[in-house]
């Protein structure tokens, strides 16, 4: 194991411009009483991957609250990272055959961590599937465990599913990203949502002549309407749904399509889902695909200001952050009703849902025809933003939970 | 300028949303949903929801109203959902009872709908409640105008909208701390009257400041 340092570290007070002093105060009144007491994050990556990227933010605000926080990174092997890559694909629903031998080895990198982690801590707060047996080294007394699930388990594979719930049914109580990815379980679950940084790259203010010039490079016209899909090449990202949409659209209203995402160069199915792209878009002048560097938070922030419309028109979805990100930033939203996006989307007050291409279209052309409601619904958008899934919001709902276990007897 | 024996004492509140066992995917499964969840599942589906969409002042009142227009395409019954105002009720059993009704009368008129499935299934949460005291108190009307404009969404959520169930009186903290208090009845009226549906929190606040400093001119 290993204790992770975080590497942001934006001062709470730098907050205060975009919430309020209002709500830092309360913030700070929530976490006066858990002042000085001990937390242990423990997940399986400092790096890399939204749990890490989230708790890099995380971690660091609760420090500045008093609160005696730590977050420590199970070790484990090449084959351990290879068994629970399959389990993380198991759970969302694909097949996979287990064997003994796998179930061997997750028990083993457990127990292996549960010598040497402290686990000792007041509150300790495991995330996902990897390091959930070590609820085993739970010591005799009166700490407090609890299991943030980051992902889908509305279909999880049962073998693999019936062999971790004996471990998560031993937590105090299990966080989940949306009711629909809960499970029926004998302890408490709670709604926890993903949460954004307003003050990240991604997501920060940036100046018109940047954005300017990204159009510039990805020969975007700024003056006529730019509809988006910021998404990775994939095909539940449904972007070849997303060309149809567009063309429907495009009958009627003068538009450019922009599909921006990661590059698939290190990723065989991204390549060839690419290439379908490719191959839809055709000779389309007007459809802009972007493959984008691995990590480009200004280029993707500078996309999302930069557009008139954001469609995320998945197939499937887990929270669907993306979505946040651009009514965050004012932006009409049209996305499908799949995984967390009815959550971020209330249909008709924060965005606009679909459920076909067609229905896509249609909504994309409704937005476009009055954009006083386009601007009234990123408006509400962004406040709903505001309200529920900004990372303040997640370390307001942390301090809760660690307020609520503590008083349980 | 009066000065209160009881002090108003400004406090804040978290909610945790715990997720319940239920989900309905026909408006007949939402009936039963209603009739069985527990207490603090209909407190967070129109009462804290209320709160955390107060940004929504036009058609948005409360989670059933919202999915039944949404999943269900059952406008006339989201109106009648929607139009159940919860400054009506001081129980959370009468409101309960008038959710019921309203779903219960519509599926036995419509018995057609009552089994259609919806786009998207129905979860009941509930509602964990945490209250911590903000270590401010008024006892004068300016102090009390003060700590209103100090309060964060959630402080005022619950002083103004969440307050009704815990007086179990049709008003809220700040009017009833303002009539019983500081013997200022029409103010706190006034403040009774602002309307939770069409207002966001922050044009609620700035209203109320408004009455308040129309009082103080009146000192």
């Amino acid at each position: 194991m290993s204790e992770a340092v975080a590497l942001s570290r934006i001062p709470l007070d730098d907050y205060t411009a975009l919430l309020g002093p209002a709500e830092i105060e309360e913030l700070r009144a929530l976490a006066k009483p858990l002042r000085g007491r001990s937390i242990e994050m423990i997940n399986s990556t400092a790096v890399g991957g939204g749990v890490a990227e989230i708790l890099n933010r995380l971690v660091p605000l609760a420090e500045e609250l008093e609160l005696n926080i730590k977050w420590d990174v199970m070790s484990g092997g090449e084959d351990f990272f290879d068994v629970t890559k399959g389990f993380h694909n198991a759970l969302h629903g694909a097949p996979y055959h287990t064997s003994a031998k796998d179930f061997e080895i997750f028990l083993a990198y457990n127990e292996h961590n549960r010598a040497t982690l402290p686990l000792d801590a007041e509150f300790v707060v495991v995330h996902d599937p990897q390091p959930c047996a070590l609820i085993d080294g739970r010591p005799p007394g009166a700490n407090h465990w609890v299991w943030r699930c980051h992902i889908d388990l509305s279909h999880p594979n049962r073998a693999v599913w019936d062999f971790l719930e004996p471990f998560v049914s031993r937590y105090d109580g299990a966080m989940f990203s949306s009711p629909e990815f809960s499970r029926q379980l004998p302890i408490p679950q709670y709604l926890f949502y993903p949460a954004i940084d307003p003050l990240s790259e991604k997501n920060c203010e940036l100046e018109s002549e940047f954005i300017a010039q990204v159009l510039t490079r990805y020969r975007i016209d700024p003056q006529r309407a730019i509809l988006t899909q910021i998404s990775r090449f994939d095909r539940l990202k449904d972007p070849v749904g997303v060309i149809r949409a567009y063309r429907i659209v495009k009958r009627y209203f003068d538009c450019q399509l922009v599909l921006a995402g990661g590059s698939a160069s290190d990723d065989p199915e991204g390549a060839i889902v690419l290439k379908e792209v490719l191959r839809e878009a055709g000779h389309d002048a007007d459809i802009r695909v972007i493959e984008l560097p691995a990590w480009a938070p200004l280029e993707v922030n500078a996309l999302q200001r930069a557009s008139t419309i954001v469609i995320q028109k998945s197939l499937r979805e887990g929270f669907g952050l993306t979505v946040s990100e651009a009514l965050w930033k004012k932006k009409p939203v049209v996305a499908s009703a799949v995984g967390g996006i009815p959550i971020q989307i209330i249909h008709r007050h924060t965005g606009l849902l679909a459920h076909s291409v067609e229905g896509t279209a249609y909504q994309i052309r409704y937005l476009l025809s009055h954009p006083e409601i386009a601007a009234k619904l990123g408006e509400h958008g962004h406040q709903h933003v505001k309200e529920n899934f900004l990372i303040t919001q997640k370390l307001k709902r942390y301090l809760t939970l660690f307020l609520t276990v503590a008083r349980k007897p | 300028m009066k000065t209160a024996e009881t002090p108003f004492e400004f406090v804040t509140v978290s909610y945790l949303t715990r997720i319940g066992n239920q989900s309905a995917g026909t408006l007949a499964e939402l009936l039963t949903g209603l009739e069985q969840c527990s207490d603090a599942s209909i407190f967070y589906h129109t009462y804290q929801t209320l709160g955390s969409h107060h940004f929504l002042t036009e058609g948005f009142s409360n989670d059933f109203a919202q999915w039944v227009l949404a999943d269900t395409n059952r406008n006339d019954l989201a109106e009648q959902l929607a139009a159940l105002d919860i400054r009506d009720y001081v129980s959370i059993a009468a409101l309960r009872s008038d959710l019921c009704r309203v779903v219960g009368d519509y599926c036995e008129a419509h018995r057609q709908f009552a089994g259609q499935s919806a786009l998207e299934r129905f979860y009941f949460c509930e509602s964990v409640e945490v209250t911590v005291p903000l270590g401010r108190n008024a006892r004068t009307l300016d102090e009390f105008r003060d700590g209103i404009q100090h309060l964060s969404h959630a402080g005022f959520y619950f002083h103004f909208i969440s307050s009704r169930l815990r007086l179990q009186l049709k008003t809220n903290d700040f009017s009833h701390w303002l009539a019983d208090s500081l013997g200022l009845r029409t103010l706190a009226d006034s403040v009774n009257k602002i309307d939770i549906y069409t207002n966001t929190l922050d044009s609620t606040r700035t209203k109320l400041v408004r009455l308040i400093d129309r009082e103080r001119r009146k000192a």
